[in-house]
């Protein structure tokens, strides 16, 4: 724990971009679950995890990457930008408008960050979503970075890791957005017929076409505590059924308790277990070769 | 069936929505009791239930034993409120999963009817897994051993859509709609006012035509002047001739040619701009 602690601190540090509206300045972040206010540095050190209550605050996809050894990461794909398939317009705005923005805010390209990484010198294949942009709605460019991520994990036989978030298919890319949820599912055909595992954690929200498609189908799959993630928006269903619904729906724990995930698993242990599962799912020789390969530098 | 000359004026996006949703379009099971013989539903998920807004079974199409699944929408309230409006829950998409492994282990062609407005949103849909039966259903479809079509006949509404509707050929008719959720939907989820549906359903490009322009549909079928409902007959036999056509084309690839093929299909759904690394530094 110690050493994810302080591997993902450094990265934490470096983003600066933080969603930090309600905080009275830098160093104080009131926890949106509780209330208090804790101090920053402490916060950043408990990788976003409130001290007082165990909230899990959302990551952004960088924060994410901290998840991996130091220095392991090589991100692939970046060249990937989003378009304008149906010149989606209204009278007030653009998805052109909405994208810039988005941009200019997050200085990403998309929702998607993918690429390949370590953990415990164990090589694998990676792609992190980041709520901040567009709320991490899968358009043509998530789709094909999940699926390019697939497809590499496939060739190089490594396992791929997905973290999740998502607010679910870009409307502003209609069908095609909808159809990614095919497309992924579809190259990660070829992840299994290598054998390689697919894991996916599932963080606060997800939602959609992504909780429909290729999370829910993964080998192993892990949600974050409190973590919120079903199909149909909370409000829909209220609205359609006329009531309220309870406290803990759609929560994590409420996933876990029907059955659809194999776990719920804080932050603070995540980095150990995927580290034992990557263990446990790579045979001897396979990582043998994959860390002489590392170590010579010829990993890309 | 020259309907595409003979239409009094343009139709607008919004007129195909109302028309996909026609109370008296044909249904899943018209198509079915009319083009095949020896239909035998077959009904449940062996999990939980059995859910009456799809339907399934086994039937001869075209001289040989086919499966068929879709989403069947009532012909009246009662029906409808029976039938769920064709919103299926995790129960029915279990149904179909089993179905389709059905057709997979007795090698039988897979014939699925769109129609439906989205997956059921309620709490018990949740509960029991909507979005993983879903998934199951779309990850069963991307390598099933036998020829896929699907025919969207009616609504092709989200994920409740997808899930039926993975296949080696998509079939729009010419009245019909795909879309990633309702008009309304996202005109009250992006516009904050359901009531710019009409809009909704322009900016989304859902219909026939649309989806043969963005690759995502093979062929259009044409439906009577004024749309499916104003001569029912008609509009089945024009689909079940198109089924006899895709599908005697699709039976003379041998299983991995329509796998690759398959594959080929949604891999390379998606627009995005793939811009050298230079240009990418460049900007940054």
């Amino acid at each position: 724990m110690k050493e994810f602690f302080r591997r993902t601190r450094k990265s934490f540090t470096s983003t600066q971009s933080q969603e930090s509206a309600q905080i009275p300045d830098d160093l104080w972040v009131k926890c949106s679950n509780c209330g208090e206010l804790v101090y920053k540095k402490e916060l950043n050190d408990n990788l976003k995890v409130c001290p007082k209550c165990s909230h899990h605050m959302r990551l952004s996809a960088r924060e994410w990457l901290g998840l991996l050894d130091v220095g392991s990461f090589t991100e692939t794909d970046a060249n990937l930008l989003p378009t304008d398939p149906l010149g989606f317009v209204s009278s007030d705005d653009s998805y052109a408008e909405k994208l810039h923005k988005a941009q200019q805010r997050t200085g990403m390209p998309d929702a998607v960050i993918a690429g390949n990484g370590r953990i415990e010198q164990r090589p694998l294949c990676i792609a992190v979503c980041d709520f901040n942009f567009m709320g991490a709605s899968m358009g043509s460019v998530y789709g094909e970075k999940m699926a390019r991520a697939a497809e590499r994990a496939a060739e190089r036989n490594l396992p791929l890791l997905t973290i999740n978030c998502s607010g679910g298919a870009r409307q502003q890319e209609g069908v095609i957005a909808l159809m990614q949820m095919a497309k992924v599912t579809m190259a990660l055909t070829r992840l299994a017929e290598v054998g390689q595992p697919h894991i996916a954690v599932l963080v606060d929200p997800c939602y959609g076409g992504v909780t429909a498609s290729y999370p829910s189908v993964a080998d192993i799959i892990i949600a974050e505590p409190g973590a919120s993630i079903g199909f149909s928006g909370r409000r829909v269903i209220e609205q359609i059924i006329r009531q309220k619904l309870p406290g803990g729906f759609q929560t994590a724990e409420f996933m876990l308790e029907h059955g659809m995930i194999d776990m719920v698993v804080s932050r603070s242990d995540l980095r150990a277990l995927l580290a034992k599962l990557l263990r446990l799912y790579n045979p001897a020789a396979v990582i043998e070769g994959a860390l002489v390969e590392s170590l010579n530098g010829v990993e890309h | 069936m020259e309907s595409l000359n003979e239409e009094p004026k343009i139709l607008t996006p919004w007129d195909r929505v109302q028309l996909a949703r026609h109370p008296q379009r044909p249904r899943t099971t018209d198509y079915i009791y009319a083009l095949c013989e020896d239909f035998v539903e077959l009904h449940g998920d062996r999990r939980f239930g059995d859910d009456a807004a799809i339907v399934g079974g086994v039937a001869s199409f075209n001289g040989q034993t086919t499966v068929l699944i879709g989403h069947q929408k009532g012909s009246d309230t009662r029906e409808n409120v029976r039938r769920n409006f064709g919103m299926a829950r995790p129960e029915g998409y279990r149904k179909a999963l089993r179905l389709m492994q059905h057709a997979e282990k007795f090698s039988l062609p897979l014939l699925c009817f769109v129609d439906t407005p989205g997956a059921a949103p309620t709490k018990e849909s949740e509960e029991r897994g909507q979005a993983n039966a879903i998934a199951e259903c779309i990850q069963m479809m991307t390598n099933l051993r036998v020829p896929i079509i699907a025919t969207v006949i009616g609504e092709g509404g989200s994920g409740g859509a997808l899930a039926i509707s993975v296949a080696d050929r998509i079939l729009m008719q010419e009245n019909a709609i795909y879309s990633v959720a309702s008009p309304e939907a996202v005109a009250s989820i992006l516009w904050r006012d359901s009531a710019k549906a009409p809009d909704a359903a322009q900016a989304l490009k859902i219909t026939a035509e649309d989806m043969l322009r963005l690759a995502i549909a093979d062929a259009i079928i044409p439906e009577p002047a004024g749309g499916a409902h104003n001569d029912t007959a008609a509009t089945i036999s024009t689909l079940g001739e198109q089924l006899r056509q895709q599908l005697e084309d699709l039976q003379q690839r041998d299983i991995a040619t329509l796998l690759s093929e398959r594959y080929t299909k949604y891999r390379s759904i998606g627009r995005f701009e793939e811009v050298s690394m230079a240009t990418l530094l460049a900007e940054r």
